[in-house]
């Protein structure tokens, strides 16, 4: 069964593609937006933009570290530039360009971590960005964005090159199930809610959104009521959704594609406990690395699934 | 009435670097700490390119779309860039006694945030080139004709980083970008020839494509030249390898006290009224 068979999810493309082809089409309408590529433009998409204004495009090669910093000197010039790479080379390889040319100096830089979490599969851990959001999250004044399907992610794209500061913004390289129609809202720092309950609440992005509708899915079968919120933006995350739902439902469960410290987790985790204290249960790669796999195979080893938030949610609500 | 035609002559600048050198000291023995050596090496450079005519400049609009950029990549060395934009007229002189203060906007290294003028954030080695090379991409795109100057430490080429820039400045044929080697030869723990050889700079970076002069870069004549020079270069990037000396305008004063390096130290009180003595 795939993800989002259990909820009735129609399927749909990789969030990557999304990225490109949004912003291609949003190249004429923003035109101090450059894109600066560390040679993976095929992969993280990029490449239309690139074909569509050669002028607009550098590639620096295999070189993140000078690519974040060509794009902070770019952004001093009033670009907006759009850097884009695997999620574990651009926060890993270049933590510390992004700490001292973008986000001290509260440079308008763009950055794109496509290939996150373990769904890409077969390339291996190596490649596999489980720690970004953690690296993201703890750099000040970035914002980090994890979106869920292909509509949201061309929202989050076009709400990103309008967002003034550093902006990271989470893709996957699978194709995910469809969440939302073309008129769906998406607002940096505002969770949508996809699923009312008052039982427990979901709060997952990214992936694991459709995951936690199948997972809702299953709950209801067995009785239990759970709201499922797709907090794709985990930083600022939304206190004033996360508050609702633990005062309103009591109970929280946070999936999320990401390695068990400083994700969604956490910060779901620090906005329950300064406002309404509950159980929380966290669904996540954990605390190790993965390995070389097919990716529906790798997320059942690693514990993203359906029933693996069953099970956390049950555990939870029995505290 | 170009830049150019405003050049000052050669003692000129030399009386001005001498005036640097002088803020350079009283500020860092005043704040206790710092880095006055490395800044003393590449006093010659920063006063030339910000009071020779290369540098185009408005400390009244510090923001002003078509100006030149410099940035201390070095940023430890920023005592020396901070006593320029004094002189130059961003801020106070008086404010350079506020060096490393807390409320303070002159940081212990530049922070683009808290001072106005101030083209780079550094003090993490090996970003300025990368940054200073968005920028002349940033600037090419808008048609202007800004050049950007960064000045690097001989220690600093030892982050890959810098590498990386150079061969993208070469492969996007940068030719508004100046960058120079403050090649004064010690690092933290010692001569840098003994930490990480990475001498000689010229064939190196000549190698990458890029116009490369190497230069008695603590005297002026040599400095005002090489910057004639490259700032004539349009179709390519430019380095200067000025060969310096750590603590240079004071050398006996540093010699007498015993520490020919004396790296991220202020000079204590006796010391720098010896090396005030000595400047004149």
């Amino acid at each position: 069964m795939a993800i989002g068979d259990k909820s009735g999810l129609s399927p749909g493309g990789a969030t990557r593609d999304a990225f490109g082809k949004a912003l291609e089409t949003l190249g004429e309408r923003f035109p101090e937006v450059v894109v600066v590529d560390g040679d993976v433009g095929n992969s993280t998409r990029t490449e239309a933009f690139a074909t569509a204004f050669p002028d607009r495009a550098f590639n620096v090669g295999i070189a993140e570290a000078n690519m974040v910093s060509v794009a902070g000197g770019l952004a001093s010039c009033g670009k907006t530039p759009v850097v884009a790479s695997f999620a574990a080379f651009l926060l890993c390889n270049a933590y510390d360009q992004i700490r001292m040319s973008v986000t001290f100096p509260a440079q308008n830089v763009k950055l794109v971590g496509s290939h996150s979490g373990i769904s890409i599969g077969e390339d291996g851990p190596s490649q596999m960005g489980i720690e970004d959001v953690a690296l993201a999250c703890s750099l000040p004044g970035m914002t980090v964005i994890v979106p869920c399907d292909e509509i949201s992610t061309g929202k989050a794209t076009e709400e990103m090159l309008q967002r003034e500061g550093p902006v990271y913004l989470r893709l996957g390289r699978p194709a995910v199930p469809r969440i939302y129609e073309d008129d769906s809202e998406f607002v940096i720092g505002r969770a949508n809610q996809l699923r009312d309950g008052d039982d427990l609440t979901i709060i997952a992005n990214g992936l694991m959104v459709a995951v936690a509708l199948d997972a809702a899915a299953e709950l209801s079968d067995q009785g239990i009521s759970a709201r499922v919120l797709d907090m794709h933006t985990v930083k600022p995350i939304d206190e004033p959704a996360v508050a609702a739902a633990a005062r309103e439902t009591q109970a929280i469960v946070v999936a999320e594609e990401h390695s068990a410290n400083g994700g969604l987790g956490s910060a779901v985790a620090i906005a329950v406990s300064r406002t309404t204290p509950v159980p929380i249960a966290y669904v996540n790669t954990g605390d190790c690395y993965a390995e070389s796999g097919d990716p529906d195979g790798l997320l059942e080893k690693y514990g993203l699934t359906s029933g693996r938030i069953v099970e956390a949610a049950r555990s939870v609500k029995a505290n | 009435m170009s830049l150019e035609d405003q050049r000052p002559t050669i003692e000129e600048l030399e009386d001005k670097a001498r005036v640097l050198r002088r803020h350079i000291i009283e500020m860092t023995t005043e704040a206790g700490s710092g880095h006055p050596t490395s800044s003393l090496s590449a006093t010659e450079v920063v006063t030339a390119i910000y009071f020779g005519g290369f540098l185009n400049y408005n400390a009244a609009e510090p923001d002003w779309t078509e100006r030149d950029r410099f940035i201390m990549s070095k940023g430890h060395a920023v005592p020396a860039l901070y006593a320029a934009m004094a002189e130059a007229g961003y801020f106070p002189v008086e404010d350079l006694a506020t060096l490393r203060k807390l409320g303070s906007p002159l940081e212990g290294h530049p922070n683009v945030r808290r001072l106005a003028g101030i083209e780079a954030s550094t003090g993490s080695l090996g970003q300025g080139l990368s940054i200073g090379l968005g920028q002349a991409l940033g600037c090419r795109i808008d048609g202007l004709d800004s050049r950007v100057f960064v000045v690097m430490g001989d220690g600093e080429m030892g982050e890959g980083q810098v590498w990386e820039a150079i061969a993208t400045a070469h492969k996007y044929q940068v030719g508004n970008l100046t960058a120079i080697v403050d090649q004064n030869g010690y690092q933290q723990t010692g001569a840098t020839s003994d930490v990480l050889d990475l001498t000689p700079f010229a064939p190196k970076i000549e190698s990458f494509g890029w116009h490369v002069q190497t230069i008695n870069g603590n005297d002026m004549s040599e400095v005002v030249s090489a910057l004639e020079t490259a700032v004539d270069i349009t179709d390519r990037p430019t380095a200067i390898v000025a060969e310096t000396q750590k603590g240079f305008g004071i050398l006996p004063v540093l010699e007498e006290a015993g520490d020919m390096n004396f790296h991220g130290q202020a000079l204590p009180a006796e010391v720098a009224e010896k090396a005030l003595a000595h400047l004149g």
